[in-house]
């Protein structure tokens, strides 16, 4: 472990230490609702800035691994008697096979092309959520409630509290080891490769293996996203693997910014607000959210956390030339 | 599975015929729908992801047109139009700010379409499940090949669609307007050095593409149920078929169109369930062995 990365892990842990203290302030569940979904919203969009951001695939159908991890983890809780831990490795494993079949295919596939083929990977897991009724409950998505049994002894995610720490622990902890891989040689391998995949190519690295790596990666990280939102709202919904769930998740990191890990979180935060913002005021909610993106898309162009980035250089620039 | 079903339609002679037709009218739509997408993206580089919106906007156009009118080709024709039309404005104000941008603000700038168009046909329209009802012009009974039933509409829609091929295919191989546009495909950069207009090449094929797709809205309009959000099922059928056929293909959209809709006729008698899973695995198959599909070109 780098030096650099042991003061990120501090980082870590103090945000954590703060988030977990936040419940003892008795401030509304309005507020510990918005940190569990944004735990799993953040998850999301981080581990789609994994092949965005630092792999350059711009994959459309992210969502397949969120809804995926939704439903293996809620399909366990229902149907068997395993704990959450357990059911939510069983969704990471899960989604990590997902990813690796389809990633097969996609990785192959430069740019636009790698878009719309997870674009319609993603529609191919929708319509079979749809159509398998006898399993997923079809478009009623999920019914009955999730289960919250308590595991390890005492710990009752029933209580809102815990659920609320649970999801915050699991939350930062995934976000440090999407941290930690992204500055460990592999990272660095990763953006070679979107960098310069044919210079990569040329120093020995198998390029098609990276990225696929990235895919299985981003795949199971999405896949603890989705198990930690199907948790909240106990249940699992086929609208979690449909096109709008990753446009909503490109939208993200494009918003809060794709060159900075936290940007993703920022973003995820921001569409979270707006959501809310959007739901409360008016019943047309595609026409609000797509001013909204065509605003973001068209006028700004990046990302807020590369926005500030930028000022802060000019600001700093113009120091040292003063 | 009913591999029985299948073999018992493969062996007689009417069902031949009424699969076969209704395969061929799926095609036909597939074919509208893929051959703009794919034309768009051999020339401008760019997919359109909102392009099943602009079959949903013809489709929607077509019922109003035909409402006050009470024409059916009339208001195929205004379909048409006004959708292609309607691509021009999107493309002048908002698909050409990104053709140099990442692929990110592409997707992004079309996801944000959908989305209003979605709720804009809510607000015009309503929300829910509509349908034109076959136009009086076509309310004769169905003609019997071989003891196949095969309505008459379908006879008109095959027929228009193999008309539009033929158009496009003169258009774009016996016209100078076609040598333009391909030369534009080809070397965008040497087109506009000769002095052609290239932004303006970019435009028309855009909106051009965006009237095939409003056509084909239009000619399904009285063959199937109108609903916010029907583009985006025929959007993901036209890519599988370019993949298929070939990206930037115009004959590789043909050819792809009309061996989903034929797989889709037939196999919804064979294996209902799995029709969808057949069309991605020969999506796939395509991928793996000839990227560049049936008939596309290898990427330069």
């Amino acid at each position: 472990m780098n030096h650099a990365f042991k003061k990120e892990l501090l980082f870590g842990l103090v945000v954590l230490a703060l988030l977990t203290a936040l419940p003892l302030l008795s401030p509304g569940r309005v507020t510990l609702d918005f940190v569990i979904r944004l735990a799993a919203l953040g998850v999301f969009a981080t581990s789609l800035n994994i092949l965005v951001g630092y792999g350059g695939m711009v994959s459309f159908g992210h969502a397949m691994f969120f809804g995926g991890g939704a439903y293996t983890f809620g399909l366990l809780m229902q149907r068997t008697e395993v704990s959450i831990p357990v059911a939510l490795l069983g969704a990471i494993v899960f989604c990590s096979l997902l990813a690796w079949v389809i990633g097969m295919i996609c990785v192959k596939l430069k740019e636009i092309y790698f878009s719309f083929l997870t674009l319609a990977f993603q529609m191919l897991i929708h319509s079979v959520i749809i159509t398998w009724t006898s399993l997923t409950g079809g478009d009623q998505g999920l019914m009955g409630g999730i289960p919250r049994r308590p595991f390890w002894g005492g710990i009752n995610v029933a209580d809102p509290n815990t659920l609320y720490w649970f999801c915050v622990v699991i939350g930062v902890v995934s976000l440090l080891i999407m941290r930690y891989v992204l500055q460990s040689p592999f990272g660095y391998t990763l953006r070679m490769v979107r960098d310069n995949a044919d210079r990569a190519r040329f120093l020995g690295i198998d390029v098609w293996r990276i990225r696929l790596y990235a895919f299985i990666l981003a795949g199971a990280f999405a896949g603890i996203g989705g198990s930690l939102m199907a948790l909240f709202v106990s249940g699992a919904y086929p609208e979690f693997s449909y096109w709008t769930m990753s446009g909503e998740a490109v939208f993200m990191i494009m918003m809060g910014g794709i060159n900075v890990f936290l940007g993703p979180i920022i973003g995820a935060g921001l569409l979270n607000i707006f959501n809310d913002i959007i739901t409360r005021t008016t019943e047309y909610h595609g026409l609000a959210l797509g001013v909204i993106v065509l605003i973001f898309a068209l006028g700004f162009k990046r990302g807020i956390t590369d926005f500030v980035g930028q000022l802060f250089n000019t600001i700093t620039k113009k120091r040292v030339q003063s | 599975m009913d591999p029985i079903a299948l073999y018992e339609c493969v062996t007689s002679m009417s069902c031949i015929v009424t699969q076969t037709s209704a395969g061929l009218i799926v095609g036909s739509l597939l074919f509208l729908v893929a051959a703009g997408l794919t034309l768009i993206f051999g020339v401008l580089g760019v997919i359109n992801f909102a392009h099943g919106s602009l079959y949903m906007l013809g489709a929607y156009m077509a019922l109003s047109a035909y409402r006050i009118t009470d024409s059916y080709v009339l208001s195929a024709v205004i379909a048409g139009a006004g959708v292609g039309l309607f691509s021009l404005i999107f493309e002048r104000f908002f698909m050409r700010r990104v053709y140099q941008a990442e692929v990110l603000l592409q997707l992004l700038v079309c996801y944000a379409l959908i989305l209003i168009m979605d709720d804009a046909v809510k607000i015009i329209w309503g929300a829910e499940f509509q349908s034109m009802g076959m136009p009086a012009a076509f309310q004769a009974p169905p003609l019997f090949i071989f003891d196949g039933i095969v309505p008459v509409f379908y006879v008109f829609m095959i027929s228009a669609s193999a008309v539009i091929a033929l158009v496009m295919w003169y258009l774009l191989t016996r016209t100078r307007l076609g040598k333009v546009v391909r030369a534009a495909a080809h070397n965008p950069t040497m087109t506009s050095v000769l002095g052609l207009n290239t932004a303006w090449i970019y435009a028309g094929v855009f909106a051009f593409g965006g009237a095939l797709a409003g056509l084909a809205g239009a000619l399904a309009a009285p063959v199937r149920s109108m609903s916010p959000g029907m583009g985006f099922s025929i959007l993901i059928e036209s890519f599988i078929v370019t993949v298929i056929g070939g990206m930037g293909s115009v004959s590789g959209a043909l050819v792809g169109a009309l061996v989903i809709g034929l797989v889709r006729s037939f196999g919804s008698i064979g294996f209902p369930l799995f029709v969808e899973g057949i069309m991605f695995l020969a999506m796939a198959l395509i991928l793996i062995l000839k990227p560049s599909g049936l008939l596309g070109k290898e990427p330069r």
